[in-house]
């Protein structure tokens, strides 16, 4: 029965778990590089600026994915912007999980003794030495475990994609129940693809964790 | 004498919000001498030195080092000048994230962009000179308090500064370890290092110093050669804070 199920529908799931993989690695990225800039807009206290992320913060974390989905999807065409199903999902994942990235540097890089940066600074080291030969290294030490737990976070958050009908893994298995009552099979097949992408990510995690602990950063 | 003088601070005043913390400090240090800088507890003399430094501005007054012009304004003039003005913090603050070796080496090749063998083969006579080459590959965290606070003073003569700040070094270290400390210090005063000095360890400062300076409230109440102030102090603020540190037997 497994073996039929698998041989009829892998194809599709295949299909699926790249689109997962693919909207929640751009998404992700973007959600770093975001969350990476707005950490040092915070942490350096910039006017003004500071004030518009702090505004993207609380409204990215405040709002529910979905909802932000449909902003994008249904609401922005009224405005005269259509978006690609994919490159929403991407939009959608990178403006939830900037703000969840941000947080996390943040509060690492405020983490930091603020004696490390004096020391460094007498030591006759410019402000942007200070950060990337003291404060980052230190700060990314720190924010490896909550920023592995983000990135889990979104890809399991992706799922949600499946309501602006792209064809992610959700989307696949719900399609199934609804065509062939195979409820069972197409959840079971559902999980073992997500273990099969977030698995490795924990398990890189920890790694990733462990190696930066072991080099000295113990407190 | 004038053109000897390392370093001097006119006037300098110092305010967070409304409070005063430094009210017109001068002070001045020649090459090779060893000013060691005593008072209560927020009178103003750990400020004295970040303000000496830079990392922290002024609101009245000058420093200059060397006949330059300290300005916290102009950041690259002011790394330049604190590649001439060496700091040691009471909590060493070396990097966690770097051995030994690593820490020391780190502004030579960095800030003052000296090649890394130039650099270790330094690093190495200057380590061994504190007994720590061996521990080059440790980390901070496999180190003792003494041993982390000569890593740091070592750290900061990596630049080959002209005037270095010690500020409480040995506050937070045991009394064991504080002797080493202040021995590294005793042989850098014996090599002609021009040296600041904020401490509690009086023993210490009337062996070190060849001027000690007496602050009170942000104020210099007392200047004077060590055995003169620890003998027969000239303030009554200086005697009342000398007697703080005797104590008269109870026991009969």
């Amino acid at each position: 029965m497994t073996g039929s199920f698998l041989q009829d529908f892998g194809g599709m799931y295949l299909n699926a778990l790249l689109v997962t993989l693919r909207i929640s690695a751009w998404g992700i990225l973007i959600a770093f590089v975001i969350g990476f800039i707005a950490s040092l807009i915070q942490y350096y206290k910039i006017p003004v600026v500071r004030q518009i992320f702090a505004v993207y913060i609380e409204l990215s974390r405040n709002t529910p994915l979905l909802i932000q989905l449909f902003f994008l999807y249904y609401g922005l065409p009224k405005l005269g912007i259509v978006l690609d199903r994919e490159v929403t999902a991407i939009i959608g994942i990178a403006f939830l999980g900037g703000s969840y990235m941000a947080e996390a540097f943040r509060s690492s890089l405020e983490s930091i003794d603020s004696a490390q940066i004096q020391s460094a600074l007498s030591l006759g080291m410019t402000p942007s030495q200070v950060f990337f030969h003291v404060l980052f290294p230190q700060a990314m030490a720190i924010s490896v475990p909550p920023l592995v737990a983000n990135v889990i976070f979104l890809i399991k958050e992706s799922s949600v994609v499946s309501a602006i009908a792209l064809a992610d893994l959700m989307y696949v298995a719900k399609d199934l129940i609804g065509l062939y009552y195979n409820t069972g099979e197409a959840l079971l097949m559902l999980v073992i693809c997500y273990l099969i992408i977030l698995l490795p990510v924990s398990i890189l995690g920890s790694i990733i964790e462990r190696r930066l602990r072991y080099a000295g950063f113990g407190i | 004498m004038e053109k000897d003088i390392q370093l001097k601070a006119e006037k300098i005043i110092k305010k967070f919000g409304d409070d005063t913390i430094l009210n017109g400090i001068d002070l001045e240090v020649h090459k090779g001498e060893v000013v060691v800088v005593l008072g209560p507890s927020g009178c103003g003399k750990s400020t004295l030195l970040r303000c000496l430094n830079g990392l922290e501005s002024i609101q009245g007054g000058s420093i200059t080092v060397d006949n330059q012009v300290l300005d916290t304004k102009n950041t690259k003039a002011l790394t330049e000048l604190r590649q001439k003005v060496g700091m040691v913090f009471q909590s060493y603050d070396l990097f966690p994230n770097k051995t030994v070796l690593g820490n020391v080496i780190m502004a030579p090749t960095l800030v003052a962009k000296r090649s890394k063998e130039e650099a270790i083969k330094e690093a190495h006579t200057l380590l061994d000179r504190v007994g720590l080459w061996d521990k080059r590959d440790a980390y901070p965290r496999q180190l003792s308090g003494g041993q982390k606070q000569r890593v740091a003073i070592v750290r900061a003569l990596m630049m080959h500064p002209e005037v270095m700040l010690f500020d409480e070094v040995t506050a937070a270290l045991d009394p064991e370890m504080v002797r080493e400390v202040l021995d590294v210090m005793l042989e850098l005063a014996d090599q002609g290092l021009t040296m600041v000095i904020v401490t509690h360890e009086m023993s210490f400062a009337r062996a070190i110093a060849d001027r000690i300076i007496f602050m009170d409230q942000g104020n210099v109440v007392e200047e004077n050669t060590p055995d003169a102030f620890f003998t027969s102090p000239e303030s009554e603020r200086a005697q009342q804070f000398l007697q703080t540190f005797s104590f008269d037997k109870k026991k009969k």
